[in-house]
């Protein structure tokens, strides 16, 4: 079941590819956030995002061999 | 609001300032006595053991392989490159950012298991991996020269990056006797006697000092820059103002850009841990824990390098005056600040080249030894005797990517690390499938790396040596693809043919 579980924490890892490869989703300049475009504040905001994606497979995997 | 400096000023010229010079010989000289002292830091029994000196004994823990991947990986010509790309062009200089986000998961998923496999049969490098893997003296060979011929470009940009320090602080010109510039070649003959004396532990140690210093040349950047030049609304607003004016480049991707941004976002990503020196950091590791944790610790230089394309804009609203794109960032810190401080950002950058020049030339010294010099000289060779031939290759390496800059032009350079990148992305099958599955032979990949390094080249070659390639599809002007990726894609192709129809000999597994 545990095993199940973290099989499920790997495929979040597909959400960067998603959200950053299809560039239809972000290549616009508004809404503006701190001056920045959307185009970059979206990019940026990937860099955490994807890091706590991460960090929740890493958790998942952990105690594996 | 619109500062004063777009009052159009002449084009920048870096002019000798003493501060400046002197912060940098500082930080220069304390590396140097760093990069000595590396030999004793975590001492080993020997450092006579190619594990020793290639790998730092492969015991560096999660601190360790953070600083010592990401000064490897976010090199200095990244400082330099990127946002002189962005200056120029715009959104399109961003692929940088997706490219080294969506590098993680990657690096999180495989290298652990790669880094496993290394671990228990002993291999130094990919080579190593893939000989074990398919028992072939030829794919092996194919790995190891597409490594080495990809990574020496990389020195020399390492160089190049070294160079426009130099030039800032008004030292470019400073010929010896026969010896063109030498503050660079001074610089970087130091770099290789210490390489050559502690391996591994002297870029992982001078990575802190490194590291430390970008982040604080970055952050205060990115804090006061904006500060001076009336916000970021204001920079987004110069460039724009100026990218309409040019009527090239802008804040957002053109029609043709879409895919190009998308496909080298990725080809990069796939391509970025094939290379020799990243691969390096990760056997490096004490365990495929340290890698996973770096996968989530690494994207913190990611935010770094984003911020640190924004420089490029900061470039335009500042209303700098370039001769070259390479020179914004040196513009930009010469400008806006006093000479100590922009003497501490051009140590920082310049530093920034020593690490992974270090780097690369110890991972191209320890293919050379490896998959060369015990495969085909001395097969009898002892571990020690590894250790020297390495050391001695990585001298050599690092005078020729030296001679390469000081007597070739320099697009020779850029236009050999281009292709690099489309080359090395070519071993990701038979370095990466072997993890997963048992059904590839090496004839299949053989073939399949053959058709894609061949297929790369020459459209890269086709198109006056450009990374793209129009493909018949989807809209009148066609899709523009990074080209890496469409050779992989014919690679692929080629290595399950060829290997559905080659017969099976008897299973040799590892």
């Amino acid at each position: 079941m545990d095993r199940r579980k973290s099989r499920i924490a790997l495929w979040l890892l597909l959400i960067p590819y998603i959200g950053l490869l299809w560039v239809p989703f972000y290549n616009f300049l508004e809404p503006r956030l701190f001056g920045f475009p959307f185009f970059y504040w979206y990019q940026l905001a990937f860099v955490p995002i994807t890091a706590l994606l991460t960090w929740f497979a890493y958790r998942s995997v952990r105690d594996d061999a | 609001m619109t500062p004063d400096a777009a009052a159009a000023p002449a084009v920048w010229a870096p002019q000798i300032d003493y501060s400046a010079i002197a912060v940098c010989v500082f930080f220069f000289g304390l590396v140097t006595v760093m990069g000595f002292i590396a030999a004793r830091w975590r001492k080993p029994e020997t450092l006579a053991h190619i594990d020793e000196w290639g790998l730092g004994g492969r015991n560096f823990g999660t601190w360790i392989t953070w600083f010592l991947v990401g000064g490897d990986f976010y090199t200095a010509y990244t400082v330099i490159a990127v946002p002189a790309l962005v200056y120029a062009v715009g959104a399109y200089g961003f692929f940088a950012l997706p490219y080294t986000i969506i590098v993680y998961p990657f690096v999180f998923l495989v290298m652990p298991k790669l880094w496993q496999r290394a671990k228990d049969m002993g291999y130094v490098t990919a080579a190593d991996v893939v000989h074990g893997k398919y028992d072939s003296r030829a794919l092996e060979l194919v790995v190891a020269i597409t490594g080495v011929v990809a990574t020496m470009p990389y020195i020399a940009l390492q160089l190049i990056g070294m160079e426009a320090v130099i030039k800032a602080l008004g030292l470019s010109g400073m010929s010896v006797g026969p010896i063109h510039n030498f503050p660079l070649t001074i610089a970087f003959l130091i770099l290789a006697l210490y390489t050559y004396s502690s391996g591994l532990r002297a870029p992982a140690l001078i990575a802190f000092v490194k590291d430390i210093m970008i982040y604080i040349v970055v952050i205060v950047a990115v804090i006061i820059v904006p500060m001076k030049l009336g916000g970021y609304g204001a920079v987004f607003g110069a460039a724009q103002n100026d990218f309409a004016a040019a009527g090239k480049g802008g804040l957002t991707l053109g029609g043709n850009q879409v895919v190009a941004y998308a496909t080298l976002a990725l080809g990069s990503a796939l391509a970025a841990f094939m290379y020799p020196h990243t691969l390096t950091g990760i056997f490096a590791a004490n365990s495929g824990d340290t890698i996973r944790k770096n996968a989530v610790l690494l994207p913190a230089y990611t935010l770094l390098l984003g911020l640190i394309a924004m420089l490029g804009y900061m470039g335009h609203a500042a209303g700098l005056k370039l001769a070259n794109n390479n020179d914004v960032v040196p513009a930009l810190f010469s400008t806006l600040f006093p000479g100590w401080f922009a003497g501490f950002a051009f140590a920082a950058i310049g530093i920034g080249a020593l690490v992974p020049a270090a780097v690369m030339s110890i991972g191209a010294a320890n293919l050379f030894t490896r998959n060369f010099w015990k495969a085909y000289v001395n097969p009898s060779v002892t571990p020690a005797g590894e250790a020297s031939v390495a050391k001695i290759t990585s001298l050599v390496v690092k005078v020729g990517a030296l001679l390469v800059i000081l007597y070739m032009p320099t697009q020779f350079a850029l236009d050999l690390q281009l292709l690099g990148g489309i080359w090395i992305l070519q071993t990701l099958p038979a370095l990466v499938f072997g993890l997963y599955t048992n059904w590839f032979r090496a004839p299949g990949l053989l073939a399949g790396w053959l058709v894609g390094f061949i297929g790369g080249t020459w459209m890269s070659w086709a198109n006056g040596l450009k990374p793209l390639q129009a493909l018949p599809f989807g809209g009148p002007t066609g899709t523009t693809v990074y080209i890496g990726l469409i050779a992989l894609a014919l690679n692929i192709v080629v290595a399950l043919l060829v290997n559905a129809v080659t017969p099976k000999r008897a299973a040799v597994s590892a």
